[in-house]
């Protein structure tokens, strides 16, 4: 991931530090090499521009201009602002201080809920919990089964109720079951829907209000271009999201959507999704992912 | 105003349509450089006559042949990256073949993904089609020779064959799609067929590389644009038409089994720039 924009940058900071001395000519032009490779490299129009802007005000300043060592600097700017655009470092999914905590996980279709439920519950599996897996996508075909056959590979359990059409109420008794059969984690899946479908997102904001998650997780697929910020802001606004979690980013994608979601939202992205199995799983950690995509 | 002046910034203005659309930044510069050289040789001063000429130069790059084979025993063979809507889509598909009169069986050879083949089969029935299926873990290959085998003996009219997501970039499944596609070329030769990669319209500029991979290795001929629904324009697929000529034939707008249509070139073109 991340590869080709990477080359890029390292592309531009390199014809930096051949020229030793440099002008604000130097930067600006460097600026725009930088702001065509974001674009390409899916980042939000609108992130790139603000992006771009910060950057050079910081760098065209005298202390960088007459410095010794003046690319290093610009290249140190930019890695910060990166930091700062992939979310700082609160990237901890908080759990609830009564013991008993509750993942609502929502976002488009086919993104991958139920996949990074199935992960999820891997996960804290792994760290000493005893999650539920609870199946609230009453729409998409074999959606429930699908949740099942996870939870099995995962070696967790999973609520079901195949009968009831009601997803509310699914999440309600779903949650009731785990709390008094001494889960710790309660992890919904809810079925993907579009961000402009006012009926489905109010059905997520009725689950929300009845079942008060620790945590609502956006996830949101890597591969996605410009609407990446539509959409994370959308949910954002009508349901509140407390963090993201990018699915797909095994693949070659450039990531542009992991770089523009956080400026928008201002909520941090906790988890990567790293493959189709249960355990491609991983912590997302901002500082890292902007080395990476740096070269540093 | 000087003519210079207001075109400088309508260009900026209408590049940045085609960027947020996701068309890419170097095809959308390219487009707009076209432009530009047009709009100056035809000495057009009218903003309105620019965009008009824009939509048409796009129009241009997106409007190829792009209608489904009409001749049988026809095999569609749907290929794609995860979750962009592959299975969802030859349900809709094999409704609209069955309801032209066709005799429709599916293949289910996804047999990795978690209740996929389940997925499936629910949606044969909705059709009201035959489904040839195995067991998740088997060998997809297998199923296909199944599926060709059961479509000469029930003189079925078209198969489908639904594949598992997988990305471009994984080599062993890339094979593995290859290999689907070496069965159906050996065991029914004499078949029509159609191979669809089907894109998800949120995509971004990986878009273009799917399509160049997945068109290496099994000869794509057609895409099906999925999730026009949502507020994603799909302009990715402008970038697809320009450097691979693969035309667009479906366009996927909801989940029902009707929100299924045939790509339309020019209403595309006008949506971008709503
Ligand atoms: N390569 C890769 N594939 C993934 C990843 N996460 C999920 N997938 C795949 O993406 C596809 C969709 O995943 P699902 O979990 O069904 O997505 P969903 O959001 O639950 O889909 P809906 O319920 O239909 O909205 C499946 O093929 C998954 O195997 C990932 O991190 N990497
Ligand atoms: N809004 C909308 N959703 C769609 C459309 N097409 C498919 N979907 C949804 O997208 C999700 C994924 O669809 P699938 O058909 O399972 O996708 P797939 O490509 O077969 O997924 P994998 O087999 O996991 O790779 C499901 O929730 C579908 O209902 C569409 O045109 N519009
Ligand atoms: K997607
Ligand atoms: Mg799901
Ligand atoms: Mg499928």
């Amino acid at each position: 991931m991340f590869s080709s924009l990477s080359e890029k940058l390292q592309d531009v900071f390199k014809k930096l530090r051949g020229k030793g001395k440099l002008t604000e000519k130097d930067i600006k032009d460097a600026m725009k090499e930088v702001k065509l490779a974001l674009l390409e490299a899916d980042v939000n129009y609108k992130v790139v521009k603000d992006f771009i802007n910060t950057v050079t005000q910081k760098a065209v300043g005298e202390e960088v201009l007459e410095s010794l060592t003046p690319a290093q600097q610009v290249i140190k700017i930019v890695y910060d602002e990166m930091v700062n655009l992939l979310g700082g470092n609160d990237t901890k999914l908080t759990f609830s201080p009564s013991g008993f905590s509750i993942y609502m996980m929502v976002g488009l279709q086919g993104s991958g809920k139920t996949t990074t439920a199935g992960k999820l519950a891997a996960l804290l599996k792994k760290q000493g919990k005893k999650p539920l897996l609870i199946a609230c996508d009453i729409y998409r075909p074999a959606a429930i089964k699908q949740l099942e056959v996870v939870a099995e590979k995962v070696g967790v359990s999973c609520y079901a109720d195949y009968d009831k059409k009601d997803a509310v109420k699914i999440a309600v008794e779903g949650v009731n079951f785990a709390k008094s059969n001494r889960f710790d984690i309660a992890i919904v899946d809810t079925a993907g829907r579009l961000h402009i479908n006012e009926e489905l997102m109010n059905e997520l904001v009725a689950i929300k209000s009845a079942i008060k998650p620790t945590e609502i997780l956006l996830v949101l697929d890597a591969m996605t271009g410009q609407d990446a910020v539509n959409v994370a802001e959308a949910f954002n606004n009508q349901l509140g999201i407390d963090g993201i979690i990018m699915t797909k980013l095994d693949g070659d994608t450039r990531g542009g959507a992991a770089l523009s979601v956080k400026a928008i939202t201002g909520k941090p992205i906790k988890f990567a999704g790293m493959g189709e199995k249960m355990e491609d799983l991983e912590v997302f950690y901002p500082d890292r992912m902007a080395s990476r995509i740096l070269g540093m | 105003k000087a003519f210079k002046q207001v075109d400088d910034e309508l260009f900026d203005e209408l590049e940045e349509v085609l960027v947020l659309s996701d068309v890419g930044v170097k095809t959308s510069q390219k487009i707009i450089e076209n432009l530009k050289e047009k709009v100056k040789m035809n000495k057009i001063s009218d903003s309105q006559a620019v965009k008009e000429l824009l939509k048409e130069e796009m129009f241009n790059i997106i409007n190829l042949p792009n209608k489904l084979r009409e001749r049988y025993p026809l095999i569609i063979l749907m290929v794609g990256v995860n979750g962009v809507g592959k299975t969802t889509s030859i349900g809709k598909i094999a409704n609209l073949l069955k309801s032209n009169g066709k005799k429709v069986i599916i293949a289910a050879a996804d047999t990795f993904r978690a209740a996929a083949i389940d997925q499936l089969e629910i949606w044969a029935k909705r059709v009201g089609c035959d489904i040839i299926k195995h067991v998740e873990g088997a060998d997809p290959a297998a199923v296909v020779f199944d599926g060709i085998q059961a479509m000469r003996a029930r003189k079925a009219d078209v198969l489908i064959v639904d594949t598992a997501g997988r990305l471009h970039t994984k080599k062993n499944l890339i094979e593995e799609l290859r290999k689907i596609d070496r069965v159906i070329n050996q065991q029914i030769p004499e078949a029509e067929k159609e191979t669809l990669l089907v894109i998800d319209a949120t995509t971004g500029q990986n878009g273009l590389i799917q399509a160049k991979e997945f068109n290496q290795a099994v000869n794509i001929s057609g895409i099906v644009l999925t999730k026009l629904d949502g507020t994603a324009k799909g302009g990715i697929v402008v970038s697809i038409c320009d450097e691979l000529k693969i035309p667009v034939k479906f366009i996927g707008v909801g989940e029902k089994i009707d929100d299924l249509q045939e790509f339309d070139p020019k209403e595309f073109i006008d949506a971008l720039f709503e």
